[in-house]
């Protein structure tokens, strides 16, 4: 590059630098700084007395309990059921193997608030079909499983939260190198010595670093107990701050142990981020294939049917019934009746889609609040990703973690914090408006638009820009014709990698809504809580065909894409 | 008597015939090389003798033992055929130290523990990786790595040693030093070889024998001396070394270029349409008309110990390599040119012998 362009062009720079730290400082930092300010500060001076007390009260310390209890119990039972899975379909004979792959990965997609929905229409004490069923037809006096306790959350979160190990464990089965198996096997060892010695620990990095995932999103996870917990008493941190907040109006107190519960959140959260980096870092191998021939196939035998058969009634499990369950409530004329012909119909769907103004409203917002949410993240996204990979300034790496730090703080910390700065303390007012969950959904997604973005950049080296500058063009000709046409799937996927969440979205907006800015999992939640049983199946049922339409529409489209 | 004996040995991939009747004798100690174009069916070949991959015809004895028959459904699991195997991508495991890789074939025998430190130790001493041997082998370069697949397939001292591109993944100077190793290494130990690769001067360099693979049909089996001085077809002699070709018509007892201009050349071939094979150092300059042919220098590079000039003559280019202090014309001369040990094959069926 010319000196002449350079200087011409260093004003432009400051100015998008200058942007950059400030999108992300008012979106990203001001919250999360303002949760630790409040935590900690009381009438102007420094507390930590305070902040200990709040932590031992009983509700607190319980919620903190509960929140370990029920991550760590997910984290186990999701690691073993998502690594055997990964290892029955990537390294044994197990029938239709492609079509178990996908629909393993199928609960990735349906929201676990929904699943947890689902199941407690099939195993609540009382009212549970499937408890029903056993008590009429069997004589038992009681329920066979209590949906409502600790075990009821865990198993409910591990049937949707395994695919994050599954994935994770999945992708560094097929991506590693058979031959480090073959040399084992010509070295004289069985297959099991194999899988003991070798493959388990070639690939348990990808293993903890799954389950690290899975744990991180189980301790800030909010529906799912919020749905299944609440009933018994069993609150976690996200679902206790939920409470606080909503019960006394946003009272000081209750945002203060909310700012507390939340500054514990964020510290185990990047205590957990950062065990993660250090495994990653420390363990991970190179074992990715040169050339290769397909990886050994154990032969499962007598057991292969039999396995077979416990993934089909697995799959049955976690999701026909339960997406069964869904739409068949929610086309009950009143719930608690039972499923025959003359009692189901489409009425409820019509009457949600088109006649009743809350559900019409939560639709409405989830669509244009992802729409927008993801529309701005992406613009904002490139431009921050231009200024962390490709400028040459000073302070890009506390734009890095600025941007980063959204992936360790949970949602309902960001709602916490938005509430904070933006409910017109600092001057601006949004509390109760759609503009203040626009801004937290920003917050939240910022993170996945930069690493799209700055993947997609990565790819773009310097010397193609200098061969357009050298071949003649001026540097916005070379953005428009070389960087753009290069990014832009990065963009597309960042696009989409923030509206298809945000469709579903509960955890931030359940803190921010008000009676008219309900969003489509609002919706659902607390049309549950308020009895409204077969208005919110059938919402949940419409929140389902979008959810998987979507996805299925942006698989075809970015799959045609790489295909192309 | 061989040790290694493949009878009618053939593999199919659906309607793809990787490798097609090969039948192939190894003796105790021989260094046997597997040549050919990647696609070939030499790394299948391998991979059969391994046990990684089934039979579709014929069998495989090693050292008088059955390993492996479509026939008789029998197959030997790789863990029991007592091979050392080294990989392209070296396959060293980075969860273990460099001793931990070297003693696993070892262990999993269930040797005792003094059996097992004497005999790692050994081999890491014969591949000197005795100072790396709590080292991570992530930590190692590529030779090294590579060392420790070595030690590992040495580890149980194997009677036969699979070799599937081991050197290729190295640096060019790294790979000459390492082929002397594992013949010294063979020596010593005297196990055979069976290499593959798709470098011919690798596998002139180490084997007592070539083989030589296109599209799974053996092309040839010989010494590399013999292979490179008597390529048996047009494609072996391509393959092996630098070669020109030039496209010759019959025309009664006369020999012609298609496009016109004689040829003063005799052929033992009667076929119609026939190639003059020559390799590039196997030609010399003369005056013009004095020679086989006249053509006028193209191109003339100056590569350091050899001169390289591309001659255009009637039936083609020919390409011609002298060493730096031979004369050679300038671009634009015309020259004539004497061929020193001319080839004749069939155009007709590329793999029949002339």
């Amino acid at each position: 590059m010319s000196g002449i362009s350079r200087k011409r062009g260093f004003g432009a720079a400051q100015i998008i630098l200058f942007l950059s730290i400030a999108i992300l400082v008012v979106v990203v930092a001001v919250p999360v700084l303002l949760i630790f300010f409040n935590a900690f500060w009381v009438n102007g001076t420094f507390n930590v007395r305070d902040v200990l007390r709040i932590i031992g009260e009983p509700d607190t310390w319980q919620a903190l309990v509960n929140s370990l209890i029920i991550a760590a119990g997910t984290t186990i039972g999701s690691t073993i059921v998502g690594t055997f899975f990964a290892w029955l379909v990537t390294r044994t004979d197990l029938p239709c193997r492609r079509f178990m792959k996908g629909m393993f990965m199928v609960p990735f997609m349906l929201p676990s608030f929904i699943g947890a929905l689902a199941w407690k229409m099939l195993l609540s004490p009382r009212a549970g079909f499937i408890n029903r069923f056993f008590m009429v037809h069997f004589g038992l006096s009681g329920p066979i499983f209590n949906i409502y306790s600790y075990a009821g959350i865990m198993l409910v979160e591990v049937m949707y939260l395994f695919p994050f190990v599954f994935i994770q464990v999945c992708g560094a089965l097929e991506r590693m190198d058979p031959t480090l198996e073959e040399s084992a096997r010509i070295s004289g060892a069985g297959l099991f010595t194999i899988t003991r010695k070798i493959t388990i620990p070639l690939v348990l990095p990808s293993i903890l670093s799954g389950a690290l995932l899975i744990m991180l999103y189980s301790m800030a996870h909010f529906g799912t107990v919020a749905v299944l917990g609440i009933e018994n008493g069993i609150f976690n941190i996200p679902t206790l701050i939920y409470q606080r907040i909503h019960q006394s109006a946003g009272s000081f107190a209750s945002i203060r142990t909310g700012t507390v519960l939340a500054t514990v959140l964020v510290v185990t959260a990047a205590f957990i981020i950062w065990l993660q980096g250090k495994i990653l870092s420390k363990g991970h191998y190179q074992i990715i294939a040169g050339k290769s021939f397909r990886p050994m196939e154990l032969k499962l035998r007598a057991l292969r049917l039999p396995l077979f058969l416990f993934c089909t009634v697995w799959i049955g499990f976690t999701i026909l019934l339960p997406t069964a369950v869904i739409f068949l409530v929610g086309g009950l004329k009143t719930y608690g009746l039972a499923f025959t012909w003359e009692n189901l119909s489409l009425d409820n769907y019509k009457f949600i889609l088109f006649r009743y103004r809350v559900t019409r409203d939560a639709i409405w917002n989830s669509v244009t609040l992802g729409l927008a949410a993801a529309l701005i993240t992406m613009f904002a996204g490139v431009m921050i990703s231009w200024v962390i990979v490709k400028m040459k300034v000073r302070g890009k790496g506390i734009l890095e973690f600025l941007g980063m730090l959204p992936f360790s703080v949970p949602g309902s910390v960001i709602a916490l914090g938005v509430i904070l700065a933006w409910s017109g303390k600092y001057g601006v007012n949004l509390y109760n408006t759609v503009w203040i969950i626009l801004v937290a959904y920003i917050a939240r997604y910022m993170a996945f638009s930069l690493r799209a973005n700055s993947a997609a950049l990565e790819q773009v080296h310097d010397s193609l820009v200098e061969a357009a500058r050298v071949s003649g063009a001026t540097m916005w000709q070379a953005l428009k014709d070389i960087v753009l046409p290069l990014v832009r799937p990065g963009m597309l996927a960042a696009f989409f990698l923030i509206f298809l969440p945000a469709l579903r979205e509960l955890t931030v907006s359940i803190m921010l809504y008000a009676p008219t800015t309900r969003t489509i999992g609002v919706a659902i939640y607390t049309l549950n809580e308020d009895g409204e049983t077969v208005m919110s199946a059938a919402l949940a049922g419409i929140a389902l065909i979008i959810i998987v339409t979507g996805q299925l529409l942006v698989d075809r489209f970015i799959g045609r894409k790489n295909a192309g | 008597m061989s040790h290694v004996r493949l009878v009618n040995v053939t593999k199919r991939f659906g309607s793809v015939t990787a490798v097609n009747a090969l039948n192939l004798e190894i003796d105790k100690g021989e260094c046997f090389s597997m040549l050919g174009p990647s696609g070939c069916g030499k790394t299948t070949t391998l991979r059969m003798v391994a046990g990684f991959e089934d039979l579709s015809e014929g069998e495989i004895h090693v050292g008088g033992r059955l390993i492996s028959s479509r026939e008789k459904n029998w197959y030997l699991p790789p863990e029991k055929r007592d091979f050392g195997m080294v990989f392209q991508a070296f396959a060293v495991w980075p969860h273990m130290t460099v001793r931990e890789n070297v003693a696993f074939p070892l262990r999993v025998r269930g040797l005792p523990a003094a059996e097992i430190e004497s005999r790692a130790k050994d081999a890491l001493a014969s591949t000197n990786l005795l100072s790396a041997a709590d080292e991570s082998p992530a930590d190692l370069s590529g030779g090294g790595k590579q060392r420790v697949a070595l030690a590992r397939a040495l580890a149980i001292n194997p009677d036969v040693m699979l070799l599937d591109e081991p050197l290729s993944s190295l640096d060019p100077h790294l790979r000459e030093e390492m082929r002397f190793e594992i013949r010294d290494l063979q020596r010593k130990y005297g196990f055979s070889i069976i290499y593959v690769t798709h470098d011919q001067a690798e596998a002139m360099a180490l084997s007592d024998r070539i083989l030589v693979m296109k599209e799974g049909v053996v092309q040839q089996i010989d010494t590399p001396l013999a292979v490179y001085s008597n390529p048996v077809n047009r494609f072996v002699f391509s393959f092996i070394g630098l070669s020109n070709f030039l496209d010759v018509v019959r025309a009664g007892d006369r020999l012609a270029f298609p496009d016109g201009g004689e040829l003063p050349l005799t052929s033992p071939l009667r076929d119609a349409r026939l190639s003059l094979a020559s390799r590039p150092s196997e030609i010399d300059f003369c005056e013009p008309g004095k020679g086989d042919l006249n053509g006028i220098v193209s191109r003339r590079s100056f590569l350091g110990e050899i001169i390289d000039c591309r001659i255009k003559t009637g039936g083609g280019e020919l390409r011609v390599q002298k060493g730096r202090r031979a004369p050679a014309p300038d671009v634009g001369k015309s020259c004539g040119l004497k061929l020193l040990r001319p080839f004749w094959y069939a155009e007709t069926e590329a793999t029949k012998s002339g």
